[in-house]
């Protein structure tokens, strides 16, 4: 189970060097980047605030952006707290390690002690990885120069494609995927950038709040 | 706002959603209408970043070699292939339409 957890950790920690390139190519400095992984640790977050940066939004969009989608871990913690059961001081230590791969790699753990070594091993394995790699990302992302002419652009895209497909096998997610696409690109033109991404979460407020049917929290798959 | 309060704002932002999730007590899970809209934002604003990111430029819409990119991780994602084989493998079709156009 430690070399699985391992595994995971070294596949997630290698994508913070396309994270740590993305980053750079939208304007950041490699400083901001290498502060991001630190302290937000949370991949699809950090691309989403390069993301709605890269694309002209304001700080305060890129933020709110950002935002919603860790609150994702917010679940994710209500789900495994009760398993790893620690607290005080120590909660607070671990929280930062609350991400999508330690969470599907504790929460099938038969038991508390298993859980928290699936818990512990993924998530410091990630956090000295994708930190390590965010940095060698950058620093090659800075060294190539134009983002454009490497394409680095268009890979923001497939990174948010990449995240969320392991969501797309559910029909009702599909819908809600295609609306927000929809509705994002409708206010492209009539908005200032930052706010489509922003008001595409209305979907989710409108979709949730109405739909009677029952939704299983879905629950992250270790990455290959 | 500057970037670096928006990286170190959100930053701790992110981590305080972190702490809460484990601080909370479970039942505010049996809320049906705050599970499935936890659940469905990020899919509502992966789709619209994606969106956004490849068709958008400022304020006008534009069909270029980032569609092509996305495409190509499409197919990729299709195939299985790691996440970072998707992510550069958009990349460097972008950048190879680039060169010869």
């Amino acid at each position: 189970m430690v070399r699985d957890s391992l595994g995971v950790g070294l596949a997630t920690g290698l994508y913070g060097a396309s994270f740590g390139a993305v980053a750079v190519g939208s304007g950041l400095s490699v400083a901001q980047t290498c502060v991001l992984s630190l302290v937000m640790f949370t991949g699809a977050s950090q691309f989403a605030l390069v993301g709605v940066l890269a694309g002209g939004g304001t700080p305060l969009a890129s933020a709110m952006a950002a935002l919603l989608l860790g609150s994702r871990n917010t679940l994710y913690g209500l789900r495994i707290g009760p398993l790893l059961g620690w607290r005080g001081s120590r909660r607070l230590a671990v929280a930062q390690l609350v991400i999508d791969e330690s969470t599907a790699m504790s929460l099938t753990r038969p038991d508390r002690s298993l859980a928290r070594v699936g818990f512990l091993t993924t998530g410091l394995s990630i956090f000295v990885l994708w930190n390590l790699f965010t940095l060698v990302g950058a620093v090659a992302g800075e060294a190539l120069g134009d983002p454009e002419s490497y394409g680095l652009d268009a890979a923001v895209g497939a990174a948010f494609l990449g995240l969320l497909w392991p969501r797309l096998t559910d029909p009702v997610n599909r819908g809600v995927a295609l609306a927000a696409a929809a509705l994002a690109l409708a206010l492209v033109p009539v908005t200032s950038p930052g706010i489509p991404v922003l008001a595409a979460g209305g979907v989710a407020l409108l979709v949730g709040s109405r739909s009677r049917h029952v939704d299983p929290t879905e629950l992250p798959e270790a990455r290959r | 706002m500057t970037i670096w309060m928006a990286v170190i704002g959100a930053g701790i932002g992110c981590y305080l959603l972190k702490v809460a999730g484990l601080s909370m007590p479970p039942s505010v899970l049996e809320h049906p209408v705050v599970e499935r809209v936890a659940d469905l934002i990020p899919v509502a604003l992966l789709a619209a970043l994606v969106a956004v990111q490849v068709f958008a430029t400022g304020s006008s819409l534009a069909v270029d070699a980032r569609l092509a990119g996305l495409a190509t991780a499409l197919v990729l994602l299709l195939l299985r292939a790691p996440f970072l084989v998707v992510v550069f493998g958009a990349a460097l079709v972008a950048a190879l339409i680039r060169l010869w156009t």
